[in-house]
């Protein structure tokens, strides 16, 4: 065996952590480097770190010592997560313009969160999982809490830190038993070890402490209650790339760690799964019925999307994988675009999020409100828009497998959920105008705006057999044929 | 022709329309005008585009013609249109009446007229999607994706109550339709296909008929609509526009009556058969109960939606009774209902563009001074009634045999309500034109000017058409309701052979 382990099927973070240092290097050196254009840099770097992932042709392909692991699955997510961070840093230059953080540590927390979740997708170990996670959650701790200048900022950041550590903690203890019954870390031989033997109560602990401290990653309810106040607290881009790219690298991680490790154990966490999918889903439905702060409605909204994510995966197979990775990747693009959205909301005073400001927003900006509307029927899951596909897959997964029960949940509380969807709808198009924002000069923002809105309009009927056949590819990493 | 896809032109002209409408700039009268035309033209050409279609349409075939597949993703799941015989004759009344809608929102829509034209377009492109989709997911897609624009057009144009009509009306369906949605995912993963023709031949189990059955049903009744998930209708109707009510009346009450031919019967044989008391009992409380409710109502758009209620409920027990003269019979009540209603409300919004109001209290002796309209209105209260002579009577009276032969008391009480329907009309009919024309402000209101009197012309034509030479219509679908009888009989006998 030779000393150096083989640096390819990991290229792309590899350069990510290498250019986050230089980037580090230049903040400190140059005089006159601004936000914006280190936003822009960051975001460079990260497509430029895309490029090894997409071109990817190895297969499935672990390495160091069996801890990372790259595959089709690894890629697929990999690009969901990368994309996403790179427009939450190009949507992000004007927002902190505006609101005078300089902070140049922005840009570089964002890529080293999106290389701890890159880490994440990757992870073949228990050991790798947990580094990823860490790496992932520091940075948007101190991301939450980078409008220093603002209460509430601190207090999201703050309560993100304190609710994170112990869902780490968590989780750790749960490895700790799992390394304790088992003797080993490494997923693969963890499932052929459960294979012979699944009987054992202290490794089902085990791996239900590592579920719950997942199922906080990607706040599913019981271990939900920081989203909305996170969302609502943290600096808006901040908040975009949240809601975007770190719940899809932790879905990527539940999904390894149910579907490779624990397949001995189906039985019992597709209850725990199931658990999780229904509160979620009821959550996310009834709570955001009564909000009037846009971010944390898409904070309900995102805690219900993750509901129908979670039905998928527990129906625990091939189809249910497929319909999982679809389902994220187009609620990044959701809620990406919503976010956008949001981010050109911009009265007198500065940036507003409350609901009520966008009545009559057809009239003053229809651009932007055709395209909100479009992601607002998109997260409702109405046909003709993409959402309706994810909910197709997931809902068509868990009714395969037999889960009734779960699906006619689903379908129900989607229903109740359309109503405060529809409801922005009509504050923009039934109402009389409010007060006009300013107008959003921001380039980037605008073609994010575009390109989100048309992948979630009806040309998505086009786009959804690329995205599907790209689905099945990766999720056949998971079930080889 | 037989290669040419005539279905995918018919669904991409209104679309093509919308894309022509969009860079116009709406802002001066100039440009409303010519989206307007644009709209028009657009129509009439689909309207042509179905002419043909009809014209090339073998009647002696049962199967699906002009069938075009383009491969989606995986399996089999792609663009799978067709028509036959049934199908064909929705997709000309939806051509039929888009002209229409067009047209009576020349003067009555004067903001925002783009996006109401596109709105209107779209929902033309769906609609006709959702009659020539040969597979379950593509029609889901059709089906449900019409809620959108017509949310829109309730909320944006809509009366003084219309963002509680416009939610309603979308959540009420929005919720039948997602057990619909369950039903189609498992059947999918029974058949392993969402091919329509395939699931028609498949066997479902007894057991599990009974829960399709109803998946679809509580889509189907909440869209047709049935007692008591009618309620959503009124509001609907009274504050959508004019135009609104028309494409609501005439074509999307008609999804739920073309989904009971087209799913319910043909694939959960067993299950309609033991479940059909359901419908019988819900059908005629509608009949019965809504005559009774429309005959108590101050407001005309009120009135007729609840009228609309009682014909659908002639149309579910005619599509139940499952032989020739009752599904014949419900398939053209659906037609004539469907240019019927649509021509009532456009008389409504006659006098509402004059007059601002709906109350039938404000009105009274319009025929001394709008005799042209006092005429034209009668012929579409006689053919609501089902004067003989008019569309209304064909339906109604097969409808009325499919069920005698079925059951006698069925038969008696839905012939109740023809009564009623003659009571309430006629009623109506006396208290707008009829009377002394003593109000004040109905003194000087214009007759039809000569684009009202267009629209009119060729609906009046239509309906007595249809009354006089129904064969034409009914021979096109002959073969079709043939099969399905058929083919429901079929699998009746093959169980009923299994259980001896």
């Amino acid at each position: 065996m030779s000393m150096i382990p083989n640096l390819a099927p990991a290229l792309g973070e590899i350069i990510l952590a290498i250019g986050a240092m230089a980037l580090l290097i230049a903040a400190v050196v140059l005089k006159n480097l601004t936000v914006s254009k280190l936003n822009k840099a960051s975001a460079m770097l990260i497509l430029i770190a895309l490029l090894p992932v997409l071109l990817w042709q190895g297969g499935t392909e672990v390495t160091f010592g069996g801890s990372f692991i790259q595959d089709g699955f690894a890629v697929f997510m990999k690009t969901i997560v990368m994309l996403a961070a790179a427009a939450a840093l190009l949507m992000s230059s004007q927002y902190l313009k505006l609101k005078g953080i300089k902070a140049l540590e922005f840009p570089i927390l964002m890529v080293l969160a999106t290389l701890g979740m890159m880490m994440m997708i990757s992870a073949s170990t228990l050991l790798s999982l947990y580094m990823g996670l860490e790496l992932q959650s520091l940075s948007l701790y101190v991301l939450a809490a980078i409008n220093r200048n603002r209460d509430r900022s601190i207090e999201a950041g703050l309560k993100y830190f304190v609710l994170g550590a112990v869902s780490s903690g968590i989780l750790l203890y749960g490895i700790s038993l799992v390394y304790g019954f088992t003797g080993t870390i490494v997923f693969a031989d963890l499932a052929g070890l459960l294979a012979a033997n699944s009987s054992n109560i202290g490794l089902i602990i085990g791996m239900v402490f590592i579920l719950a401290g997942l199922a906080f990653k990607i706040s599913a309810v019981p271990f939900h209650m920081w989203t909305p106040d996170v969302y609502e607290g943290a600096p808006t881009p901040v908040t975009a790339f949240f809601a975007a790219a770190p719940k899809v690298a932790a879905m990527a991680l539940m999904m390894r760690v149910t579907i490779t490790t624990f397949p001995a154990l189906v039985g019992d966490w597709q209850m725990i799964l199931t658990f999780l999918a229904v509160a979620s889903m009821v959550l996310g439905a009834f709570a955001a019925l009564v909000q009037t702060n846009i971010k944390r409605l898409m904070a309900y909204s995102s805690i219900g999307h993750i509901g129908y994510a979670l039905v998928g995966l527990a129906a625990g197979t091939a189809a249910g994988v497929e319909g999982v990775l679809i389902y994220m990747a187009i609620y990044a693009t959701m809620t990406l675009g919503t976010f956008a959205c949001i981010l050109s909301m911009r009265d007198d005073e500065g940036m507003t999020e409350k609901i009520a400001d966008l009545a009559g927003l057809s009239r003053t900006r229809p651009a932007l409100a055709l395209a909100l509307a479009i992601f607002m029927f998109s997260l409702a899951g109405i046909p003709t828009m993409a959402g309706f596909f994810g909910k197709w897959f997931v809902f068509k997964a868990a009714v395969d497998a037999g889960l009734y029960t779960l699906a006619v949940i689903g379908v129900v509380t989607s229903v109740v959920a359309a109503y405060y969807y529809l409801r922005i709808v009509k504050l923009m198009y039934f109402d009389e105008p409010a007060p006009d924002f300013a107008p959003v000069t921001d380039l980037p923002k605008r073609y994010i705006i575009a390109i989100t809105a048309a992948l979630n309009s009806p040309l998505s009927l086009v786009f959804i057999g690329l995205l599907v056949s790209a689905a099945v590819y990766a999720a056949g990493s998971f079930f080889p044929s | 022709m037989a290669d040419f896809p005539i279905l995918s032109v018919l669904l991409l002209i209104p679309i093509l329309g919308a894309l022509i409408i969009l860079p116009i700039r709406s802002a001066e009268e100039t440009g409303n005008r010519n989206i307007r035309q644009v709209a028009l033209l657009t129509t009439l050409a689909t309207l042509i585009i179905s002419m043909l279609l009809l014209g090339n349409f073998n009647n002696s075939l049962a199967g699906f013609q002009f069938v075009e597949f383009y491969p989606w993703f995986g399996g089999d799941t792609g663009f799978h249109l067709g028509v036959d015989g049934i199908s064909i004759l929705f997709v000309l009344l939806t051509a039929f009446l888009m002209p229409f809608c067009i047209l009576a929102s020349w003067k009555s829509i004067q903001v925002r007229v783009k996006e109401y034209m596109i709105a209107f377009l779209l929902l033309e492109t769906l609609m006709i999607g959702v009659f020539t989709s040969l597979d379950l997911f593509l029609f889901y897609i059709f089906f449900e994706g019409g809620l959108i624009p017509m949310f829109l057009i309730i909320g944006v144009w809509g009366g003084a109550r219309r963002v509680y009509a416009s939610f309603k009306f979308f959540l009420f369906t929005l919720l039948g339709s997602v057990f619909m949605l369950i039903a189609i995912l498992y059947m999918y993963a029974q058949v392993g296909t969402t091919n329509i023709p395939v699931m028609m031949a498949y066997d479902f189990l007894p057991e599990a008929q009974t829960w399709l059955w109803l998946g679809f049903f509580a889509s189907f009744a909440v869209k047709l609509p049935m007692w008591p998930v009618h309620t959503w209708l009124p509001d609907a109707h009274v504050e959508a526009p004019t135009a609104g009510s028309v494409i609501l009346a005439g074509i999307l009450l008609k999804l739920g009556g073309y989904g009971f031919l087209r799913f319910s019967l043909p694939m959960f044989p067993i299950a309609s058969s033991e479940l059909a008391v359901i419908i019988f009992g819900l059908s005629l409380i509608a009949i019965v109960y809504t005559s009774l409710v429309a005959l108590a109502q101050e407001d005309m758009k009120k009135l007729i939606a609840y009228s609309s209620v009682a014909h659908m409920g002639f149309v579910t027990i005619g599509i139940f009774v499952v032989n020739t003269q009752g599904i014949e019979g419900a398939i053209f009540q659906m037609l004539s209902h469907g240019i019927v209603s649509a021509a009532l409300f456009l008389i409504v919004g006659v006098v509402y563009d004059r007059l601002h109001t709906r109350e039938i209290a404000r009105y009274g002796g319009l025929v001394n001074n709008m005799p042209r309209y006092a005429v034209v209105f009668m012929i579409f209260t006689l053919a609501a009634v089902g004067l003989p002579g008019t569309s209304g009577f064909v339906g109604e009276v097969l409808v009325l045999f499919g069920a005698y032969q079925a059951s006698t008391w069925l038969a008696v009480i839905a012939a109740t309500g023809v009564v009623l329907g003659a009571t309430y009309m006629l009623y109506l009919y006396r208290r707008i034109c009829f009377g002394p024309l003593d109000k004040p402000d109905l003194l000087n209101l214009k007759d039809l000017d000569k684009r009202e009197f267009l629209i009119f012309a060729p609906l009046v034509a239509v309906v007595i058409w249809m009354g006089i030479y129904p064969s034409f219509f009914l021979d096109v679908m002959h073969a079709s309701v043939a099969e399905l009888i058929a083919n429901y009989e079929a699998a009746l006998g093959g169980i009923a052979a299994v259980g001896q």
